[in-house]
């Protein structure tokens, strides 16, 4: 791997911000987001798994699934979501053109959609918990917080960096020139979302 | 053989197809998919019986993969990309197929009530 001039051909499709790609003209940063984004899945897929061990291991009488969940609330939460990765390949596609205004304006309404699903969460925990079912209630409720817990952490941590990339569309720091950093924070949300499309059918739509 | 040159040449053909139409169209397909994935919790309108869970898991797999192709790229991108995410994909399975089986618990049994 080597990090010298980039060859004509590969202008505009590297980091050329940044100089770094490799002999085989692809980004680094882009490459190490997609290992990053493999090992999630070793991390989401232990949650999922551990939900999917205990989901059916309730005490008689305790509270679960079945008392608890709302679907209709949650897969108006999902559909946010998945309207969200729309949003973000719309940035994605407008900064890719140049277009630093409209990449604002994805950028920000993905940032907000995402928001609303944190509060759709936020508010889902706040009710299971006055409901009577807190993180060590039992087995199930210990994994359902947990792997969900996990999930909005990262939808959290990807609105930060939504934000960070609106800000810097201000400052300069986001052109049409840098647009990977656009993509690649925007495969990070994705991922987010493609976790959820597993988490939404496995925990909430699978028969309890 | 594939090489960097053919990788980049197949990224422009995407940059020439894709636009945002189609990925409004794109969106509106995995809305429609959710809604159907939706339709099933009402058992009062159909019962699935037992296709419930393999209907879920083909909605599934076909949302996550419109999503990784078309939104992630996936499809017109590097496949050393694909590889790399997939690499960590697949091991993910092997090792969660195993952890299942440490303890004693079929595949099946996991979708049961």
């Amino acid at each position: 791997m080597s990090t010298t001039e980039i060859p004509e051909r590969f202008k505009g499709r590297v980091a050329e911000d940044d100089h770094h790609y490799s002999a085989s003209g692809l980004s680094h940063e882009k490459l190490a987001m997609w290992v990053f984004l493999g090992s999630e899945c070793l991390l989401f897929g232990g949650l999922i798994s551990t939900y999917m061990l205990y989901k059916n291991k309730l005490p008689a009488g305790e509270i679960g699934p079945n008392d608890l969940f709302d679907i209709p609330f949650t897969s108006v939460s999902s559909f946010v979501l998945l309207m969200s990765s729309l949003t973000m390949v719309l940035a994605v596609s407008a900064i890719a053109r140049g277009d630093v205004f409209r990449n604002r304006v994805w950028l920000l309404t993905t940032a907000m959609l995402g928001a609303v699903f944190i509060g759709g969460q936020v508010y889902e925990f706040t009710t299971f918990y006055n409901e009577g079912a807190g993180f060590t209630t039992n087995l199930w409720s210990s994994a359902f917080f947990t792997l969900t817990g996990f999930h909005g952490v990262h939808v959290t941590i990807g609105i930060i960096m939504l934000m960070s990339l609106f800000i810097g569309s201000f400052t300069g720091r986001i052109s049409q020139e840098s647009a990977e950093k656009v993509e690649i924070i925007g495969l990070y949300w994705h991922f987010v979302d493609v976790v959820w499309i597993v988490i939404f059918t496995v925990v909430y739509l699978f028969p309890q | 053989m594939t090489t960097a040159t053919d990788h980049v040449e197949t990224h422009d053909e995407h940059d020439d197809h894709m636009t945002d139409w189609k990925y409004v169209q794109i969106a509106l397909l995995l809305g429609v998919l959710t809604g159907i994935e939706v339709f099933t919790y009402f058992e009062s309108v159909l019962d699935w019986g037992k296709a419930l869970v393999p209907v879920l898991l083909v909605l599934m797999v076909t949302k996550f993969y419109v999503v990784a192709a078309y939104f992630m790229h996936l499809k017109f991108d590097s496949r050393f990309f694909s590889r790399a995410f997939a690499g960590g994909l697949v091991l993910a399975m092997g090792v969660y197929a195993i952890f299942f089986a440490a303890f004693g618990v079929h595949f099946w049994e996991i979708f049961q009530d």
